[in-house]
């Protein structure tokens, strides 16, 4: 089984193929949009942070960034700071540099002489930079390249019962096949960590599970608050979700049922093969964010009450196991997985025709998210600005 | 017609997986596809959970064979199992 995709400079294989413009902070954010508006193949989103954030949270933001410049669907970056921002110029680059040698241009707001003058050179790279993309030829690559983002959003009972295991079977195929699925959302591994633990690889990663889980609740404790206030949602509840534990069980079926081989911090760079975790956030789009920064070219994001959500980077394909649902939000879900609990097909027959979706997916074919131009960012983040 | 899922042998709820009015007989299916009856004490919102057997106070829920919580109150078997009878264990 093969995908057509885009080889990059340094050997990583693409299922997009867009030059980003990417904001170094919230200051740049707008002149970023705007030569991104007037050049077709280009990708852009809001970026809210990049300044006044204490360490560890610009760290998070900083590997976003360069994640996102480094993602496979991306054939080169421009880059568009302000120039006063904490995430300079050369910080950024240098992460960028760290994880890969595709094209680069920058541009720093306030040395360029203002925003008139930045978005009109701006948009003079970005115009050769997508000429250049526009060369590559799409070649047949084995679905061992393929890096997969699993995520959960405005849970239901549906999600555990179909839409978490239909994504399951499809992470436990592309795991056989050589390819890496990610699985996500530490604050939802609580209440069902034991059983995460029993599937790691070994001693090592196994204490990684449960350090990922503590420092989590340790950061929150820190400043007062509980993850368990927030969680289950009222959508949630409305939905027949009761408690944490059940919202968390019903979670770690899209891991499916592989070997943890890894745990990896928060939008640092995939690089085992096999199922891994990342340490994110329960909140979608920051979550979904990491993954991709990590280099999953494709998120499988499985909702039981309906969202939108997309990405500029990565396609994301919605999928929900709530009939409902399905029908109500038809404009933005793009398969429907309540078969799982109503037949006729068995979840193996419904698993191979997921798999066919991603494959086609991969290989060009635009989710509902793309074609409506949905592309919300945020960013994981542990305390209020500096 | 199937009216619930029980997703594991050893749960004590079910999830009904089409509304349910109070007084029904139902139909539900368990993991090996034996189909079993239960009668439904109150309406129940589809993907809501039903307890198959008297859950007493303190006694725990299970759900995917896991610990979903404990009960709060004596649930009675046939009745609607959620918020208002079930709280979390990790609180």
């Amino acid at each position: 089984m093969k995908f057509y995709g885009y080889k990059r400079s340094d050997g990583k294989i693409g299922v997009r193929n867009h030059v980003l413009i990417l904001p170094a902070s919230v200051c740049a954010s707008d002149a970023a949009r705007m030569i991104s508006s007037q050049v077709k193949g280009t990708v852009t989103f809001n970026n809210q942070n990049g300044c006044s954030q204490v360490p560890s949270d610009q760290q998070y933001t900083m590997d976003m960034m360069a994640g996102y410049a480094a993602n496979p669907n991306i054939y080169g970056t421009v880059v568009v700071s302000l120039g006063c921002e904490n995430c300079q110029m050369d910080l950024v680059v240098n992460e960028i540099i760290k994880r890969t040698n595709k094209p680069i241009k920058t541009l720093i707001i306030q040395e360029e002489g203002g925003t008139i003058k930045t978005v009109e050179k701006g948009i003079r790279y970005a115009m050769e930079l997508v000429q250049e993309a526009t060369l590559l030829q799409k070649e047949t690559f084995p679905i061992s390249e393929l890096i997969i983002g699993t995520e959960c959003g405005g849970s239901d009972p549906t999600s555990g019962l179909a839409a978490n295991p239909l994504v399951g079977e499809l992470s436990d195929k592309i795991v056989k096949m050589g390819g890496t699925s990610i699985l996500s959302e530490t604050t939802e591994f609580i209440g069902a960590e034991h059983i995460l633990a029993k599937r790691a690889k070994n001693e090592k990663v196994k204490e990684r599970i449960y350090e990922i889980i503590d420092r989590y609740e340790k950061s929150l404790e820190s400043v007062g608050e509980k993850v368990r206030a927030g969680n289950p949602s009222p959508g949630n509840k409305a939905g027949g979700i009761t408690t944490l534990e059940e919202k968390s069980l019903g979670c770690i079926h899209k891991g499916g049922t592989s070997i943890i081989q890894d745990v990896i911090d928060y939008a640092k760079p995939v690089e085992e093969k096999g199922l891994v975790i990342m340490d994110t956030p329960g909140n979608d789009p920051s979550s979904i964010a990491g993954m991709i920064a990590g280099g999953a070219q494709i998120i499988l994001f499985t909702s039981g009450r309906g969202t939108p959500t997309g990405n500029p980077i990565a396609p994301v394909i919605k999928i929900t196991g709530n009939r409902i649902t399905y029908e109500n939000m038809k404009d933005n879900i793009d398969v429907d997985a309540s078969h799982v609990i109503y037949g006729p097909e068995s979840l193996e027959e419904l698993g191979e025709k997921l798999l066919k979706e991603v494959i086609e997916v991969a290989s060009g074919k635009l989710v509902k998210a793309e074609i409506l131009g949905f592309i919300e960012t945020s960013v994981m983040r542990i305390c209020n600005y500096a | 017609m199937i009216k619930a899922l029980s997703i594991n042998s050893i749960d004590n709820v079910i999830i009904a997986i089409e509304p349910i009015t109070k007084g029904e007989i139902i139909k539900y299916k368990d993991k090996k596809n034996n189909i079993r009856d239960l009668k439904v004490l109150e309406d129940i919102i589809i993907y809501h959970k039903i307890a198959i057997s008297d859950i007493k106070r303190n006694e725990v829920v299970i759900k995917y064979g896991e610990h979903i919580g404990k009960a709060i109150i004596d649930i009675k078997k046939g009745t609607h199992v959620h918020i208002h009878n079930t709280i979390s264990e990790k609180n």
